[in-house]
């Protein structure tokens, strides 16, 4: 596979330009996980407002596939409710599996991420971010 | 040719070099991580199982008898490559990790008192790190490090406030498998022995890349690597001063060890073999003692040689290039584990790109977490030369991280 297929112009341009990447001050919830075989570390950060995410935030520093992640993460759970984000990172990482044949119309730019099914060694980089955001949001009393 | 070694002659010998790696001839700038294995070896390991196969000393037989002259065979052989005078000061086991655990387990843990300490360096490998934390937890000794210079060379300035009469034990790393970095070993042997500690010194880098003779450095432990040095996984040992081992516990029980066994005690065999618990790795090390003759063939001042021009080469090439490299710059101090860090892309990215090209280099925190905090870097990239590496192969890694640029845009 050429590495064009990985390295897709919308991860880069996350990588580059990441969206949300920011403390969160006042968000309830919040969750910091490490790489250790990359030192990648992702920390989410978010809101809840009446069930639905009303802010997602990330900081960290890492590989560009865990900060394209976790960039693109955040754009696509900030809006909905508590139960379709848990339902869309349940959606991730299945495509990451490559157990689900990945849906453009509710991943989005995360589709970009299919490439690194073929990298074995770089799937645990693309969802760190959604690792941590899961067990951010399943916290004490997110359950 | 460079040097003295005739690299296209032993790039022929090593049946892997042949092989191409996404329709790229494979550039394997990874041998800090492991090694490459001559054909020597492999048929050495090969002619053991088709020929010699059995346990060792318990079979009367003749096929045990020969299985054991050959391992011990290889047991004399790697004491003769490290300068020991005594076989039986060199205890096999899976290499540098087991051994430094041994030492820790063994000696360290019988010796250490609260209060007492253990000195290491900034720079030193989990394997010689991680070991030293379970002793100290263990008997109550603290853990002090010596600082690393701007130029990555060690910071010696302050070792006689850190080495002192509360300092039981040195462990030091030989060569740093990041910066490449060569602590001035007897200065350090000569300080720790001054003030009654141990120095031991981590020779996963060391061995494989240079000359070492524990007699004239005198050094009371060395930890010996064997699959970085042309032999096969889970070879090597740990070389130990004769009435140290005498005093050291056994590590792990079992057959072979003992000398008497009753229900509620046993007694145990004299050094090596007293910490030589079950069936031993035997193909690996007599695989390892068929390494040792192709490296003493080459000659290990040509191998050092042959390995500071390549370095040379490649820190210039490198720095070139746009990278930040690592450690020393004079290669007189430093060995062939060349890390970098190459315009802001990260070390993964640049290890995936290259890789695509048929370059392997390692990318990560090379088991060295305490290090990278030091050089304020989550990672490193790092490229490692041995004696099958050319200096067509350190373009061929430039013209990699070239394509890089390109698709990072950086």
């Amino acid at each position: 596979m050429a590495l064009e297929e990985l390295y897709k112009e919308v991860i880069l341009d996350h990588y580059k330009n990441p969206r949300n990447k920011r403390d969160l001050p006042g968000g309830e919830l919040s969750c910091a996980l490490n790489n250790p075989l990359c030192g990648d570390q992702i920390t989410i950060h978010a809101h809840l407002d009446d069930g639905r995410m009303a802010e997602v935030t990330f900081e960290g520093s890492g590989c560009s596939i865990s900060q394209a992640s976790a960039s693109m993460m955040t754009e696509a759970v900030t809006g909905r409710s508590l139960e379709e984000a848990k339902r869309l990172a349940g959606e991730f990482r299945g495509m990451m599996e490559g157990a689900v044949e990945p849906d453009e119309a509710s991943l989005g730019d995360l589709v970009a991420l299919k490439g690194v099914v073929k990298y074995p060694v770089r799937i645990k980089c693309a969802v760190l971010a959604w690792d941590a955001f899961q067990e951010a949001v399943s916290g004490p009393g997110q359950t | 040719m460079i040097g003295e070694l005739d690299v296209a002659r032993i790039r022929k010998d090593f049946p892997i070099l042949e092989r191409r790696v996404h329709d790229r001839p494979l550039v394997y700038l990874d041998s800090s991580n492991t090694s490459q294995k001559p054909r020597q070896v492999i048929d050495r390991v090969s002619e053991f199982y088709e020929r010699h196969n059995a346990n060792l000393y318990r079979g009367v037989y003749e096929l045990s008898e020969e299985a054991t002259a050959m391992f011990e065979d290889a047991r004399a052989r790697l004491a003769q490559f490290i300068g020991a005078s005594d076989p039986g000061s060199v205890i096999f086991n899976r290499g540098t990790t087991e051994s430094t655990n041994l030492v820790a387990h063994g000696y360290a843990r019988k010796v250490l008192r609260p209060g007492d300490e253990i000195l290491l360096t900034e720079m030193e490998h989990h394997s010689n790190l991680v070991p030293w934390q379970f002793a100290a937890q263990a008997t109550g000794a603290t853990l002090r490090f010596i600082p690393l210079a701007e130029d990555g060379t060690l910071d010696l300035s302050g070792l006689e406030s850190l080495l002192t009469e509360r300092t039981k034990l040195l462990g030091v790393s030989g060569m740093s498998n990041v910066l490449g970095t060569m602590p001035p070993l007897e200065r350090l042997a000569a300080a720790a022995h001054a003030v009654g500690a141990v120095i031991v010194v981590d020779g996963a880098q060391l061995v494989p890349h240079a000359t070492v003779d524990v007699q004239a450095l005198d050094i009371d432990f060395l930890t010996i690597s064997g699959h970085k040095m042309l032999g096969p996984t889970a070879s090597g040992g740990l070389y130990g001063r004769r009435e140290l081992l005498e005093r050291m516990d056994p590590f792990l029980g079992g057959g072979e060890m003992i000398l008497e066994v009753y229900p509620d005690r046993s007694t145990f065999k004299a050094p090596p073999w007293k910490f030589e618990a079950g069936t031993m790795n035997i193909a690996e090390e007599i695989g390892l003692a068929a390494a040792i003759e192709y490296l003493e063939e080459l000659g290990m001042r040509a191998v050092r040689r042959h390995e500071q021009e390549i370095t040379a080469y490649a820190i210039a090439r490198l720095t070139e290039a746009g990278a930040t490299v690592f450690g020393p710059r004079d290669v007189e101090q430093r060995g062939g584990a060349v890390s970098f860090w190459f315009k802001d892309i990260h070390p993964h990215d640049l290890a995936q790109i290259l890789d695509q090209e048929g370059v392997c280099i390692r990318a990560g925190h090379h088991c060295a977490q305490p290090l990278m905090r030091v050089l304020g870097v989550p990672a490193t990239a790092r490229a490692s030369f041995y004696i099958y590496n050319s200096n067509d192969e350190v373009d061929a890694l430039v013209g990699a991280l070239e394509r890089a640029e390109a698709i990072f845009g950086a």
